[in-house]
């Protein structure tokens, strides 16, 4: 992993350690983080690009905002999402197989 | 056999590829009458889809009612674009969980492919947000609510294990 000294020195300061633990809980704006650690945007910005460099962290543009999540989450997260899509639709196109047996054999019936 | 591919494309499409042995007239046929529909679109084991409103028409709205006989369900309403019969339909649609998901624009292709139809969907790939709805309460309710209960049941026993 070539950015681990990256997460290392990221994670060696206690108020990024303390902010990877409030995005444990879910994502979160820059806003709803200065609140807690009652430092300034500024501040709070700064530690989010540390943390963000390292690959510990993802944002993504809502509108103004930029909002904050664990990266690992983010993977594992979508990775179970396409899991269940997957499952379900090969037990859809499993059964659609089936109902085209079955309308093969009826129009053959009619055919003949 | 697995047949079915399913890869995403950019952060924003998902594409699933599928063959099937009909022509892609019955394929086509079984994605847009609603008595076919029913039997098929079905999801994990043990759901049914009671409601089934599929007008098969530019503009046509379509309603899916999925229910497991347990008390859970949930529905999908949409709206079709353009159908290009038997190749091609592209219609979009939400999840209702009970809040609505954004809209999820689907193309389905169907090509002929030697004695078989190619099938190849599009979708859009829902938000963070929505992919966690959907995860939480979902398709997937029923085996949801059993991991929860199998949760439960291992906290409680760890818990008399530490009282023993």
């Amino acid at each position: 992993m070539e950015n681990l000294d990256a997460a290392f020195g990221a994670l060696a300061d206690p108020t990024r350690r303390a902010i990877l633990a409030r995005l444990a809980l879910g994502e979160a704006t820059v806003m709803e983080l200065v609140k807690p650690f009652e430092l300034t945007q500024p501040a709070i910005s700064q530690h989010l690009k540390v943390l963000e460099n390292a690959g510990l962290i993802t944002r993504r543009v809502d509108g103004t905002k930029r909002p904050c999540r664990l990266a690992k989450e983010g993977v594992a997260e979508i990775d179970q999402w396409l899991a269940m899509l997957r499952k379900a639709l090969a037990k859809n196109y499993d059964r659609l197989d089936e109902i085209l047996a079955e309308m093969q054999t009826k129009k053959g019936r009619r055919t003949r | 056999m697995s047949r079915m591919t399913l890869k995403t494309e950019g952060d924003r499409y998902v594409v699933v590829t599928r063959k099937f042995a009909a022509s892609p007239e019955a394929v086509y046929r079984a994605h847009t009458d609603s008595k076919l529909i029913q039997k098929w679109m079905l999801g994990p084991e043990g759901w049914t889809m009671p409601v089934c409103i599929n007008e098969a028409k530019p503009g046509g709205k379509i309603r899916f009612e999925w229910a497991d006989g347990k008390g859970n369900g949930f529905y999908l309403t949409g709206e079709y674009v353009a159908l290009e019969p038997y190749s091609r339909i592209v219609h979009v649609e939400r999840m209702h969980l009970p809040d609505p998901t954004p809209d999820n624009h689907v193309e389905t292709r169907f090509a002929a492919d030697g004695n078989g139809t190619l099938m190849t969907m599009r979708m859009t790939l829902p938000d963070e947000h929505t992919r966690a709805t959907m995860l939480a309460t979902g398709m997937e309710q029923g085996m949801e609510a059993s991991y929860v209960r199998l949760e439960a049941l291992i906290a409680a026993e760890a818990a008399k294990n530490a009282s023993a």
